[in-house]
């Protein structure tokens, strides 16, 4: 039996804004096991990276996470909802047993630092080690991480270091407590596919070294391929589906993931085969539809996804699917369902 | 069937000028584009893909001469447009039309949708000859904003009032007004979703069958373009590394570069058989400024180092006339041997042999020291690497 990470029930996040009520998440539930890599993919406005920002309990004014439980269980087997913590509790698991790197480096780093004063007070923070030790260990993390002479590089400035760089100096600096949970928010979107390379090779070989779980969120479906274990598809704040990234790319059952797969071009295959888009453009969140989210999209909504969200069918023990065709008096377009057992 | 070319741009070049102050030593360029040649043949998509500050998107902006070239001749369609006036260019600009990154900085928030498109069809007084001029443009902007997929109330809307897609679809509108002959797609698709990117992509392809249009189709997205483009040159640093077919580059890529970053792309294929194999670069991109004579890629090329171990009897000659890649240091006499990036010579030879050296990393002193030009190794297959033929035959030690 895999012990549990986190626990996430029934959350929804809003913000409140002068314009109305924008809800980026609308009631998701997942669970994270040890050692497990999850992706979360979606479009932009999907609500993914809401969710990410939900765990950390860093939802600013004027969002709210309005219901749910955060339950994030701890090395000791004690269990902890976030959404409970006040900032200051919250900040003892912050940077410490849970972590978070964002997408674009430059600006989660302070210009007017040193690399080696933002690693240290982040180390110092969380740890009784003094100052020459947490340098110590530091330049040890960097050099995990990569960088090659971290003696001299770690005095160095931000803006002297490159985009991937930088990257690597946040995953160091993130993984500087051990945490047990790594929230990785879109990390390679803003760098070259040969730096991306590199910085997941690192995602998967200190998720290996360090046995922490990651959450990996991007919108790229190569880079989900690439490194998870598991995989959940966001639309419209919601879960649409979620299983093993074997469910999700061989055997995708919800018609937004089976759209997304044909949106993209088939780079094995010899012939060219004209890509299949989704037609119409990704709900507004401020005024969501009615029922699932994707209906207005979905090439086989009937009357009933209009009305109602779908609940999560279980496909498999892994896979779950929302949406009204697993029900089982719905009917089974071909393009779902041939192939599926 | 013969094919026709519709630009030729030759030995292209477009230095940035870095110099500060007044007293500078030395001046200091960044060559954003140095020195490239290819052809764009008419009715085809040419795909230029590279990393970010590879000189890409300077390529295109040059052709229309948004920059002014420092060097080379961009010909199009028989005439160098590197060589004429500014006051000449207008039609040209009409001919050659662009489509931007930015759906949301390069539309003018304070101009309605009518006036963004009409601006060129006016500009370029094409339908001066007209009865009724506003009228014809006016149905003219309802048939662009249909074929685009939009509708005709949309025209009095302005921007903001879009989403990113959709701008991007009154992006295209506006190239396809004045009639271009090619058309610049500077990282179209790169700003908008996954689902919505397949959309715009199928409409250009859509385009291009009905108005005959030639494009050259600039992005970081390797599939994407792999699976628009007919033939695509891969640029590293100012430099055309390798141009081949589509098909051709993707199924045997020969220059070190594109092997890499082919192999770099995330494959949406969890068990795909490649996985794994993948070439990780090490370090990053040099900088642009005032590079060295040397292959560009050197510094970061898997083929350009060589591990040479002393129990080979050939040590000496392996190592004679490569260039070092660390420095080598005699603790005992506190000298070094030779230092980072130096040619060995026969005597340094004799040095590093002596003082017992076990393992030496070298450098291939032809790609150190000089730059290799993009040559036709195969029929419409160029590549710019001293050891294209070695690397194809498997045959470099």
């Amino acid at each position: 039996m895999k012990k549990k990470v986190l626990e996430v029930k029934g959350v929804k996040t809003s913000f409140f804004t002068h314009l109305g009520e924008v809800q980026g998440v609308r009631g998701i539930d997942f669970e994270l096991n040890e050692g497990e890599i999850l992706g979360i993919v979606g479009e932009s406005g999907s609500g993914k990276s809401v969710t990410s920002l939900s765990i950390m309990n860093l939802v600013d004014h004027p969002g709210e996470i309005k219901e749910g439980q955060i339950l994030f269980h701890q090395e000791d087997g004690k269990i902890i909802d976030f959404t409970s913590l006040s900032n200051r509790k919250m900040n003892e698991f912050r940077g410490n047993e849970i972590a978070m790197i964002f997408q674009d480096p430059m600006t989660s780093l302070n210009p007017v630092y040193s690399i080696q004063n933002q690693m240290i007070e982040v180390i110092q923070r969380h740890t009784d080690l003094n100052k020459e030790e947490a340098i110590e260990r530091a330049k040890s993390l960097l050099e995990q991480v990569g960088i090659p002479d971290p003696d001299s590089q770690i005095t160095d400035y931000p803006h002297q270091f490159s985009g991937g760089m930088r990257q690597r100096a946040l995953i160091a600096t993130a993984i500087s407590c051990n945490p047990r949970l790594l929230i990785a928010d879109e990390p390679t979107t803003a760098l070259d596919v040969t730096i991306q390379a590199q910085i997941l090779e690192l995602l998967k070989k200190l998720q290996d070294e360090i046995n922490m779980s990651i959450i990996l969120i991007t919108h790229d479906l190569g880079v989900i391929a690439e490194v998870s274990t598991h995989v959940i598809v966001m639309y419209g704040g919601m879960i649409m589906e979620k299983g093993t990234v074997n469910d999700v790319f061989y055997n995708p059952k919800h018609p937004y993931t089976v759209g997304l797969h044909s949106s993209i071009p088939k780079s094995t295959k010899k012939e060219k085969e004209r890509l299949v888009p989704i037609e119409g453009s990704p709900p507004d969140l401020m005024d969501p539809p009615q029922g699932c989210p994707f209906s207005p999209r979905c090439p086989h909504a009937m009357q009933v996804c209009l009305e109602d969200a779908a609940p999560l069918f279980e496909v498999s023990d892994t896979q779950k699917v929302s949406c009204w065709l697993l029900h089982e008096d719905a009917p089974k377009p071909d393009e779902i369902f041939k192939g599926a057992k | 069937m013969e094919k026709k070319p519709l630009l030729e741009v030759r030995n292209l070049k477009k230095f940035f000028d870095k110099t500060k102050g007044l007293f500078a030593r030395e001046k200091k360029y960044l060559h954003a584009v140095d020195d490239i040649s290819f052809t764009i043949y008419e009715g085809e998509t040419f795909g230029l893909v590279g990393e970010s500050g590879c000189g890409k998107s300077t390529t295109g902006r040059t052709i229309v001469k948004l920059y002014e070239p420092t060097d080379g001749q961009i010909i199009f369609d028989g005439v160098d447009l590197a060589s004429i006036p500014e006051k000449d260019m207008l039609p040209y600009r009409r001919k050659i039309q662009m489509i931007f990154q930015d759906p949301y900085a390069s539309l003018n928030a304070r101009m309605t949708v009518t006036d963004i498109i009409a601006e060129g069809i006016v500009t370029h007084k094409l339908f001066k000859d007209h009865d009724d001029p506003e009228k014809a443009i006016q149905e003219r902007i309802y048939e662009l904003l249909e074929s685009v997929g939009l509708k005709k109330e949309h025209a009095s809307r302005y921007p903001h009032e879009f989403s990113g897609g959709q701008r991007q679809r009154i992006g295209i509108a506006r190239a396809l007004a004045v009639n271009p002959k090619l058309i610049i797609c500077d990282e179209p698709i790169s700003a908008l979703d996954v689902s919505i990117q397949a959309q715009v992509v199928n409409m250009l392809e859509d385009f291009q069958d009905d108005f005959g249009l030639t494009y050259l189709f600039i992005a970081h997205d390797l599939s994407m373009v792999k699976y628009i483009s007919d033939r695509i040159g891969v640029m590293y640093l100012g430099k055309l590394m390798e141009v081949a077919t589509s098909d051709v580059l993707y199924d045997r890529p020969l220059h070190p570069y594109t092997k890499a970053l082919l192999s770099s792309i995330p494959l949406p294929d969890p068990e795909h058989e490649d996985k794994g194999k993948r070439i990780v670069l090490q370090g990053d991109v040099p900088s642009p400024i005032n590079p060295k004579d040397r292959c560009r890629f050197a510094t970061r090329c898997n083929y350009s180092k060589i591990l040479v171990k002393n129990d080979d009897d050939d040590f000496r000659d392996k190592i004679v006339g490569k260039f070092a890649r660390e420095t080598v240091i005699d603790h005992d006499q506190h000298r070094a041997v030779v230092e980072e990036n130096k040619y060995i010579t026969e005597e340094i030879a004799d040095g590093i042999i002596e003082f017992g050296v076990k393992e030496l990393y070298i450098n291939r002193a032809k790609c150190f020291s000089k730059e290799p030009e993009l040559k036709e190794y195969e029929k419409e297959h160029f590549v710019a690497c001293h050891f294209t033929e070695e690397i194809d035959k498997g045959t470099l030690e």
